[in-house]
């Protein structure tokens, strides 16, 4: 029985995410326009944008060599594991054991430096601009997030997701300040990663202001099409860790029948629906940082993250 | 078994590198020489490894060589037999590389002959078995190795390189020669068997002396300045071997030292040797990003690297001294794992930087742009190079530092307050020079091998040559294989570990889809090979779907730009302007960077000059003020050059009088 | 003492430590009033549950003290006085933010250290950790003051520190409700005091940069 329905589960994780992904992107654009009184597109829009990119001819910069045509491939494939590794709606992942928080975080490391060599491809000054301002960000998110591995690892005392997902959602955990400082901190890195206002504007056409847009602006068809997917997976990624980590409520755990799955599966939608909202409420409530304030802002994030792991020892010597 | 074929490889290397003197001239010479290197290096790799895997027992034999009432004494144990895997196939790749990289050399004399004898020094440093050879082999590769960075002695700034090596190595090995005379003790116990039997109370001593020897051979900061200025002014190859295998004796010195001989210190050597390994990290990849020129960039990347690996090596000092040999065990094999690492792809990124200079005739990267063009093969090889050394998975570099994080992870049970803390600092730090590194190989590869030629030189390049690119690929395929199947590596040191801390990890190749479990599988486990088949499959099916069922038009038209695309070449990004963000955030605290414009007024038809103003602390805050102290001496003992034989005379009757005054009283 | 008491005074006391570092990144002056109106606002919180758990009901007096003076008519009469003085709302800092909170997280460990080998086997859990909070606490307010040019802000910073004295306080059991008051009534003096010299610093000087009094006594041309 375990032989057939671990491997369903896990594609089904597989699916779940790319059907969604687009589906929360929609959600947060159609939010924001509605808070600015706005009619906005509907929530499927970006199914649509997606599939017509995907059918139009890709066109290449002259001088473009063939990283800046696998690129795209390698950073959806990468965000795609990096997304069917984290647990959604069930725990007991067929796969969950082959990467731990930790290759998750590395493996969209992995993604962004793809995206970043290939806004250096084609030689523009755009480009250029992008990548240089990524890796920046970049430089200070990881470690952030990596501080926040130590202390959900300290608490949990595994860096394996499945299991601090067990951990967090069991009365073990208590009220700590440490998860809370985690969880701020998280949610900074999340902003920062995903390019989202304060740190980057996604609907930005001002050049000069732009980071992620500035490093995709060469794509064009099914590239730009898969790099808009995998950014949409991305986002869909870290709502699907915060909420897994911080609000592990209706996780199907391991071995659980299909009623529990469905339960699972409609929590998980309600949770996205949640994230959605809140990260577009956010986002209409808070102005644009100017580049050189971000290193401030993330340095923060990675304050939070020792702070949160200093605590964490004080409360364990006790 | 294992010490009798290294010896006589070493052997062989040694008479090359004598037929290499009296032959150099001769066309072939280059050729010949790499050959039998590659083959001797081959050999000693292969009974080294499979003198490992097999848990063979230590093999030793003692010459009548050197002292003649001590002898020359040699030994292969499991870590000796680790390192000595490290050295031959570091050795054998390069010399494959050099049998094609060579045939550019412009002075084959000044290489050729010392080359053979650089490897065989190298390898017999790993296994002397007496403090007496030991640092007899020691000096041996220090000068070897500063006569191949004196090659070129005719370039800018070698001279000055070479001078520098020169005084830090004479420095290192005085450090070294206290440190033995320390561990030897009164009786003079000479041989390790012997240095191992005794207590050493003067541990802290001795530690400190250790650090410094093998610290400023390997590149620890603050003993790193001369490697940034040295590795990248021998050639390639040898640049190559520098930093992928030389500095890695220096750690294996830094082990036999403090893991091995010295018994067991404190908790607080952990935490000394963890302050200076994190300081390395930083500063080197600091360093790393503000660099412009190809192969300093790859050597201040080395004393990142370095700070890694005694990273890993401080916990395990830590953990050991607090009886964890469990812990001790994980973090001793991340620290070795990040040696191998290091060396496959560190090698690696030299040959490309290698190849590029051959083709190009440059180093500095603003003057570079669009190899991939021009070299497709040589830039991919240089790819998976740097998504190694940037610590991304699914490749190498990734396992280590995750080994080395999850080593970090069990500090809660650490029962020292000050370790406790410092040891998530110190992962903090590993996090943020790992993000660096990243950034740094983006730069590099970037402005290296992406965009446009920004001067003539590289778009005229050509591909390397076979020889070249054989030793890339193959370097690059143990990049893969080592990412994607660490557990072999793992087990095969487990003798290592068990030898030095008495622990070891679980044994790793049986566990089912060669997963890698460090501790419990509860706690944390990597498969590099099914994420490596997951990206490599999900590729694969977005690919053929999209070009199946969507579209596979692709239309060449001039880049889009925003709609003002430039025709020139310079309008592109440069490897300065690439970092300037990170050295606004970092710089102007770690090296007081600033920026000063020059703009030309109003009607002036001059180029505005934007420059940026750097400073190395290290350099002016300590190694400026000892130079001139040293100076200051210098000119007053002057004097003491120009005086007449009465004077001398009576300067030694005083001194003399002196001694038997100070022997009269004190006795 | 159950296990969600401990977790409680252990989070408010955390959340004091945050408060203070969100002080030391803030950089306009509006919103650091209002962050240490937060600050004193957690110590109160921290106060009444240290009452709550101690069983010791004059703890609550204090509480009441911190949110009525320190969390409502401090920042208010502070509010005023920068409006009155029409200062810049931007606080100068002597010392990028970045290296302050790099120092400042390295000041909580030192005090999480220090404190805990010292009390160790000494006193009770709680007062324990609550001590090295407050510590941490005080240090954070000293090295407010130390890198900030400002002279409200220096007033602020030394109000947080008074904050850390007092969570310290409560910590131990047994605190007598005069010292507490005493204590209060002090800083509202001294920030009348503070008041008042700032009016008079300004009215000379036309800043509250106390650069400017350096300047004053020779010390920088």
């Amino acid at each position: 029985m375990a032989v057939i329905r671990d491997p369903a589960i896990q594609a089904l994780q597989m699916a779940v995410v790319v059907l969604l992904a687009p589906a929360l992107t929609g959600l947060v654009r159609k939010v924001k326009a509605r808070l600015l009184r706005r009619r906005g597109a509907p929530i499927v829009q970006p199914y649509r944008d997606l599939l017509r990119l995907l059918r139009k001819e890709a066109v290449l910069a002259e001088n473009a060599s063939w990283l800046f045509r696998a690129a795209p491939y390698l950073i959806f494939a990468a965000t795609w594991v990096a997304a069917a590794l984290v647990p959604t709606f069930a725990t007991g992942l067929l796969f969950s054991w082959s990467a731990d928080l930790i290759v998750i975080i590395a493996l969209l490391g992995s993604a962004r430096f793809f995206l970043a060599l290939a806004g250096m491809d084609v030689g523009t000054s755009f480009g250029g601009i992008g990548s240089s301002r990524e890796v920046m960000i970049a430089s200070l998110a990881e470690p952030a997030m990596l501080m926040i591995v130590f202390t959900l690892a300290l608490i949990a005392g595994s860096t394996q997701l499945s299991t601090i997902a067990a951990f967090m959602g069991s009365p073990a955990v208590g009220l700590r300040v440490s998860l809370g400082l985690a969880l701020i901190a998280l949610v900074i890195v999340a902003l920062a990663e995903n390019a989202r206002i304060p740190v980057d504007n996604p609907a930005t056409h001002l050049e000069l202001t732009m980071v992620h847009e500035a490093m995709v602006l060469e794509y064009s068809g099914r590239h730009l099409a898969l790099i808009e997917f995998a950014a949409a997976l991305k986002l869909l990624l870290y709502v699907s860790l915060i909420a897994c980590l911080f609000l592990p409520w209706g996780l199907a755990p391991a071995g659980d029948g299909p009623a529990a799955m469905a339960i699972g599966i409609v929590s998980y939608v309600a949770k996205l629906a949640l994230g959605g909202v809140m990260l577009a409420v956010f986002e209409t409530t808070i102005a644009k940082m100017r580049v050189f304030r971000v290193p401030q802002f993330l340095g923060a994030a990675l304050m939070l993250g020792l702070l949160a792991v200093l605590l964490r020892f004080v409360s364990t010597s006790l | 078994m294992t010490v009798v074929i290294v010896l006589g490889c070493v052997g062989a290397l040694l008479l090359t590198s004598a037929a290499a003197l009296a032959a150099a001239g001769a066309k072939a010479a280059t050729a010949l020489v790499y050959t039998a290197c590659l083959a001797a290096s081959a050999v000693i790799a292969a009974a080294a490894l499979s003198g490992l895997v097999a848990d063979a027992a230590s093999s030793e034999i003692t010459l009548p060589l050197g002292l003649p009432w001590i002898g020359a004494h040699f030994r292969a144990d499991a870590l000796a037999s680790f390192f000595l895997t490290v050295t031959g196939l570091g050795g054998a790749v390069t010399s494959l590389y050099a049998v094609g990289y060579g045939s550019h050399e412009t002075a084959p004399h000044r290489v050729l002959p010392v080359y053979p004898a650089f490897l065989a020094a190298m390898n017999l440093v790993v296994l002397a078995d007496d403090a007496f050879t030991f640092l007899l082999c020691w000096e041996f590769m220090s000068l070897t190795s500063w006569a191949l960075v004196m090659a070129h002695h005719r370039e800018p700034g070698n001279a000055r390189a070479g001078f520098i090596y020169l005084m830090m190595a004479s420095f290192g090995t005085l450090a070294l020669l206290l440190g033995f005379g320390l561990l030897a003790g009164p009786q003079g116990g000479y041989e390790f068997a012997a240095v191992r039997a005794a207590r050493h109370p003067e541990a802290a001593l001795i530690l400190a002396l250790a650090l410094a020897g093998a610290g400023s051979k390997a590149g620890l900061v603050p003993l790193h300045v001369w490697l940034p200025l040295a590795h990248p002014a021998a050639p390639s190859h040898v640049s190559a071997l520098m930093s992928g295998v030389m500095t890695k004796v220096a750690v294996y010195g830094f082990i036999r030292i403090v893991f091995d001989l010295l018994g067991a210190p404190g908790w607080w050597s952990g935490m000394v040797v963890l302050a200076f390994a994190a300081a390395t990290a930083l500063l080197g990849v600091l360093h790393a990003l503000m660099q412009h020129d190809l192969k300093r960039l790859l050597a201040y990347h080395t004393v990142e690297n370095i700070g890694i690996i005694f990273i890993g090596l401080g916990l395990a000092l830590a953990f050991r001294a607090d009886g964890m040999p469990g812990a001790a065990a994980l973090a001793l094999a991340a620290a070795l794992i990040h040696v191998l690492n290091h060396s496959l792809f560190k090698s690696l990124l030299f040959f490309g930087a290698g190849a590029v200079l051959t083709e190009t005739g440059e180093r500095n990267m603003e003057h570079l742009g669009g190899l991939i063009h021009r070299m497709p093969l040589a830039s991919l090889a240089f790819l998976v190079g740097c998504v190694a050394i940037s610590a991304l998975p699914p490749l190498n570099g990734f396992v280590s530092e995750w080994l080395t994080f999850q080593a970090i992870l069990l500090s809660p049970a650490v029962p020292q307050w000050g370790l406790k803390i410092l040891i998530p600092a110190v992962g903090a730090v590993l996090a943020l020079s790992a993000a660096l590194a990243a950034a740094c190989f983006v730069k590099a590869f970037g402005v290296t091998f992406l965009g446009r030629p920004r001067s003539a030189a590289p778009a005229k390049a050509g591909e390397a040559d076979g020889f070249s690119l054989a030793a890339m690929f193959t370097l690059a395929g143990l990049c893969v294989l080592a990412g994607i199947l660490p557990g072999f590596v793992i087990d095969a040191l487990a003798p290592v570990t068990r030898d030095l801390v008495a622990g070891r990890m679980p044994l790793q190749h049986v566990l089912p889809w060669l997963t890698i479990v460090p501790i419990s599988e509860s706690r944390s486990s990597y498969d590099g090979l099914l994420v490596f088949v997951f990206i490599g499959i999900s590729a694969l099916i977005s690919a053929t779907a999209i070009h199946r069922l969507a579209s596979r038009a692709v239309r060449r038209a001039p880049a889009w730009d925003c709609g003002y695309p430039d025709p020139s070449a310079l309008t592109q990004y440069t490897a300065g302007s690439f970092a300037q963000p990170i050295r606004r955030v970092f710089g102007t605290v770690a090296f007081r960077a600033r920026e000063h414009i020059a703009m030309p007024p109003p009607g002036e038809a001059v180029a505005a000059v934007l420059r940026v103003e750097l400073h190395d602390p290290l350099w002016e805050t300590l190694y400026t003020p000892l130079g001139e102290l040293v100076a200051a001496a210098a000119d007053r003992l002057n004097a003491f050059q120009f005086l007449t034989i009465r004077r001398y005379l009576s300067i030694v009757f005083t001194l003399l009088v002196l001694l038997l005054l100070v022997l009269a009283i004190w006795l | 003492m159950t296990s969600l008491d401990f977790d409680i005074s252990h989070l408010l006391a955390g959340s004091l430590v945050l408060v203070s570092f969100m002080l030391l990144y803030q950089d306009r002056l509006y919103a650091l009033l209002n962050l240490y109106a937060l600050h004193a606002l957690t110590l109160a919180l921290a106060v009444a549950w240290q009452a709550r758990i101690q069983h010791a009901p004059h703890l609550y007096v204090t509480a009441a003290i911190a949110l009525g003076f320190k969390a409502i008519v401090i920042p208010g009469a502070l509010r005023r006085i920068v409006a009155r003085l029409g200062i810049h709302r931007e606080i100068e800092t002597a010392v990028g933010i970045g290296l302050t909170m790099l120092a400042g997280m390295a000041l909580v460990a030192l005090s999480m250290v220090v404190m805990l080998r010292v009390t160790s086997g000494a006193a009770g859990a709680v007062a324990r950790e609550d001590l090295a909070l407050a510590l941490a606490v005080v240090l954070l307010g000293l090295l407010m003051m130390v890198t900030r040019r400002n002279a409200v802000s220096q007033v602020v910073g030394f109000m947080s520190l008074e904050n850390g004295l007092v969570l310290a306080a409560t910590g131990a059991k047994g605190m007598p409700l005069v010292v507490e008051i005493s204590v209060a009534f002090s800083v509202l003096i001294a920030l009348i005091v503070v008041g008042i010299f700032l009016f008079r610093i300004r009215e000379r000087f036309d800043t509250v940069d106390i650069a400017a009094l350096d300047q004053f006594r020779g010390e920088r041309r």
